[in-house]
C-alpha cells in the first residue's frame, strides 16, 4: 500500500497539497493538464522533492520533511514509465529491458528479458533500436523495462496518450493481465476518461493542486460535482439552464437553456425555481431522429438543425443547434442512415436521467 | 621536412589532449549539471584563453613555473633540473591554453542529452556513475571526440605560449609552428611551405573529421 501526503509550492499562485493512499491494484490520477499529476507522480519516485509531508510504500519510508528521511531515486524500487517512454536511443529493446537488472548474472538477466518480452509481446524486436520500431512496440519495451526490475510500486504518466485506441485497448489488457499476479500499487496518471473506465479499479480526481474526489471509475466520472470534472469524464454538453418548474412528485424539474426558450427536464435537486443549474449531457446519450419521434418514452425532445459534423477514428461527432448547440456522437453506419446534410432539420431525444446536474 | 619539430608537435599534442580528456570529462559534467551558483565563474576563468594573447598567457605560465615560484622549486627538488624551457612546461602551457577547446563541446553535448534519459536511469536503480556511463556519455561521444580532435589541433597549431614558455629548443621545445617561424627568419621558403603545407592540410583534415562527426549517429531514433 501507498500511502502519500504532500506539500509542494510550484509557483507564487500554484500549490500543491495532497493526500491519498493506493491499495495493490490500479489507481487512476485523473485530471486537466496542469492539475499536479505528474508532479505527484514525480514527489512519489523522488525526483521532486515536496516542501513538507510523508511518501510511505508499505512499512518503507520513503520520504518524511519532518525527520529528514528522502531516500535517493535509485534506491525506492520504484517503475517509472514516462510520457516520452525516455528509451534509450543507443540500446537495443533488449538492453532497454536489461538495463536495471545490472546487478544479476548474465544468463538470469537473459532469462528475465525474455519472460517479460513474451508477455508484453516484443520479442521480435528485442534486437531493434528504439527508432527502428513502432509507437506501440516503444510503449510496451517502456513498461516491460519499468516492470522487469520487480518494483514495489508503478508510476505511469500518460503512457498510452499517443497511441490509436484499438493498440491502447490491447496494452491495457496485457497491463491488467500482469496487475493480476504482481499485485503492487500502480498509479496511472491520465486526463483521458477511456483510459479510465478501462483500467481503473480505484479514480483519484485531482483539480488545482488538491485531490476534489476519489471512488470507482463510475462513481467518480457518472456523477460529476463539478464541471471541470464533467468536462474531463466525457460530458461534452454542459449548459446553464434556469428552473422554471419543480415537480416533486415525479422527481424532476423543467429547466429553460439557451435563447430559443429550449427546455430540458432534468432530476430534481435542491435548486428552486428562478435560479440557475449546470446541465451536463454526454454526446454518446443523445439519440438523433431525421423526422418527429412519436411513441417515445424520453421526455426530452428537441427541434434542431445540423450545423457541422466531422469523423474522428470510429466516431462521428455532430454538432446540431436546438437552442444551444449540442455536440452529438453517432456511429458512421448510424450517421448514414439518417440521410442527413448540413442544415437540415432533425429531432435530439434526451432521457432525463442522462441530464446530470453540476455545481460549476 | 623537418621532421623532429614535426614529431614533437604531434607528441605534444597526443598527450595534451589525453591529459584534456580525462579533465574535462569531470569539468564539464560539473559546469553541466551542478547547481553551484558560481559555475559561472568557472566557466569564465575555463574559457578565458579563448580571449586571452597567448603571449599574456605564456606570461603568467612562465611566472608561474619559473625557479623562483612555488611550482618550480618543488620541480627543481624533485627533478633536479627547472621547469621553464622544457618539453614539460610545454605540456602544463598547452593544457591550459586548449582547455576551453575541450572542456566546451564536451558540456555543450552533455546538455543536449535529454533530461528525462538520466531520470529514467535512475529510476532503474542506476548510481550518478553508471547513468553517466551508461547514458550520458555514450550519448555524447560526438562532443566529447570533437573536444579530443580540437584540442589535438589546437596544440598542434600554437605559438605565441609555447615561444615564451619552451623557447626554441631543437628535439625540446622546438615545434612545427616555430620551426616554420624560423625558416622564414633565415629566407628558407621552401622549407618553409613544405611544414606550412603539411599543418595546413592537417588542419583541414581535422575539420572535416570534426564536421563529419556532426551528423548524428542516432538521427534515426526519436528521443520520445
Amino acid at each position: 500500500m501507498l500511502s502519500v501526503t504532500l506539500g509542494k509550492r510550484l509557483s507564487p499562485q500554484f500549490a500543491l497539497d495532497v493526500a491519498f493512499t493506493a491499495t495493490p491494484g490500479i489507481t487512476i490520477l485523473f485530471g486537466a493538464s496542469g492539475s499536479g499529476k505528474t508532479t505527484v507522480l514525480r514527489a512519489v519516485a523522488g525526483l521532486t522533492r515536496p516542501d513538507t509531508g510523508r511518501i510511505g510504500v508499505g512499512d518503507r519510508t520513503l520520504f518524511d520533511a519532518a525527520t529528514g528521511i528522502d531516500v535517493p531515486v535509485e534506491r525506492r524500487r520504484v517503475g517509472y514509465v514516462f510520457q516520452q517512454l525516455a528509451l534509450f536511443p543507443h540500446m537495443s529493446i533488449a538492453d532497454n529491458i536489461a538495463y536495471g537488472l545490472c546487478s544479476l548474472p548474465a544468463d538470469e538477466r537473459r532469462a528475465r528479458v525474455s519472460a517479460i518480452a513474451e508477455s508484453f509481446r516484443i520479442t521480435g524486436v528485442l534486437d531493434h533500436r528504439p527508432g527502428q520500431t513502432s509507437g506501440g512496440e516503444r510503449q510496451r519495451a517502456a513498461l516491460a523495462r519499468a516492470l522487469v526490475t520487480e518494483p514495489s510500486l508503478l508510476l505511469l504518466d500518460e503512457p498510452l496518450s499517443a497511441l490509436d485506441r484499438p493498440i491502447q485497448s490491447r496494452i491495457i489488457e496485457d497491463l491488467r493481465r500482469w496487475n493480476e499476479t504482481h499485485r503492487i500499487p500502480v498509479l496511472y496518471v491520465t486526463h483521458g476518461h477511456r483510459e479510465v473506465f478501462a483500467l481503473g479499479e480505484r479514480v483519484i480526481v485531482l483539480e488545482d493542486g488538491h485531490v476534489v474526489a476519489t471512488g470507482s471509475p463510475h462513481e467518480v466520472l457518472d456523477q460529476p460535482g463539478r464541471e471541470s470534472l464533467a468536462n474531463l469524464a466525457g460530458f461534452e454538453n454542459v449548459f446553464e439552464g434556469t428552473v422554471i418548474e419543480r415537480r416533486t412528485a415525479a422527481g424532476t424539474m423543467q429547466c429553460r437553456i439557451g435563447v430559443d426558450h429550449a427546455e430540458l427536464e432534468v432530476p430534481l435537486s435542491s435548486a428552486g425555481v428562478g435560479s440557475q443549474v449546470r446541465i451536463a449531457i454526454r454526446a454518446g446519450d443523445i439519440l438523433v431522429a431525421n423526422q418527429e419521434p412519436r411513441g417515445v418514452s424520453a421526455r426530452n425532445i428537441l427541434r434542431g438543425r445540423l450545423v457541422e459534423v466531422r469523423r474522428e477514428g470510429a466516431t462521428m461527432i455532430a454538432s446540431i443547434e436546438a437552442g444551444q448547440v449540442f455536440a452529438v456522437h453517432l456511429t458512421p453506419g448510424g450517421f448514414e442512415s439518417l440521410g442527413l446534410a448540413v442544415g437540415a432539420p432533425l429531432w435530439l431525444i434526451i432521457k432525463t436521467y442522462s441530464c446530470r446536474l453540476v455545481a460549476g | 621536412m623537418d621532421w623532429q619539430a614535426i614529431w614533437l608537435s604531434v607528441s605534444l599534442a597526443a598527450i595534451v589532449s589525453t591529459i584534456l580528456l580525462i579533465v574535462s570529462l569531470p569539468l564539464a559534467y560539473w559546469l553541466t549539471f551542478s547547481r553551484n551558483r558560481w559555475t559561472f565563474l568557472v566557466e569564465a576563468v575555463v574559457s578565458l584563453p579563448l580571449v586571452l594573447p597567448p603571449t599574456v598567457l605564456g606570461f603568467y605560465v612562465l611566472l608561474a613555473i619559473g625557479s623562483r615560484s612555488a611550482i618550480g622549486q618543488l620541480w627543481m627538488a624533485w627533478t633536479g633540473h627547472g621547469l621553464a624551457f622544457t618539453f614539460e612546461a610545454l605540456i602544463v602551457a598547452s593544457v591550459l591554453y586548449s582547455l576551453p577547446f575541450a572542456v566546451q563541446p564536451v558540456a555543450a553535448s552533455f546538455a543536449q542529452v535529454d533530461a528525462t534519459l538520466r531520470e529514467a536511469s535512475s529510476t532503474l536503480g542506476a548510481s550518478r556513475m553508471r547513468t553517466f556511463l551508461r547514458v550520458t556519455l555514450p550519448l555524447s561521444v560526438e562532443g566529447v571526440i570533437a573536444g579530443l580532435v580540437l584540442s589535438f589541433a589546437h596544440t598542434v597549431g600554437e605559438f605565441g605560449v609555447v615561444l615564451m614558455v619552451g623557447g626554441n629548443l631543437p628535439g625540446v621545445t622546438r615545434t612545427v609552428s616555430i620551426a616554420i617561424y624560423d625558416h622564414v627568419q633565415a629566407l628558407q621558403y621552401r622549407e618553409a611551405n613544405q611544414t606550412a603545407l603539411v599543418l595546413l592540410v592537417f588542419s583541414f583534415l581535422v575539420l572535416v573529421a570534426v564536421y563529419g562527426l556532426r551528423r548524428k549517429p542516432w538521427a534515426m531514433a526519436p528521443m520520445a
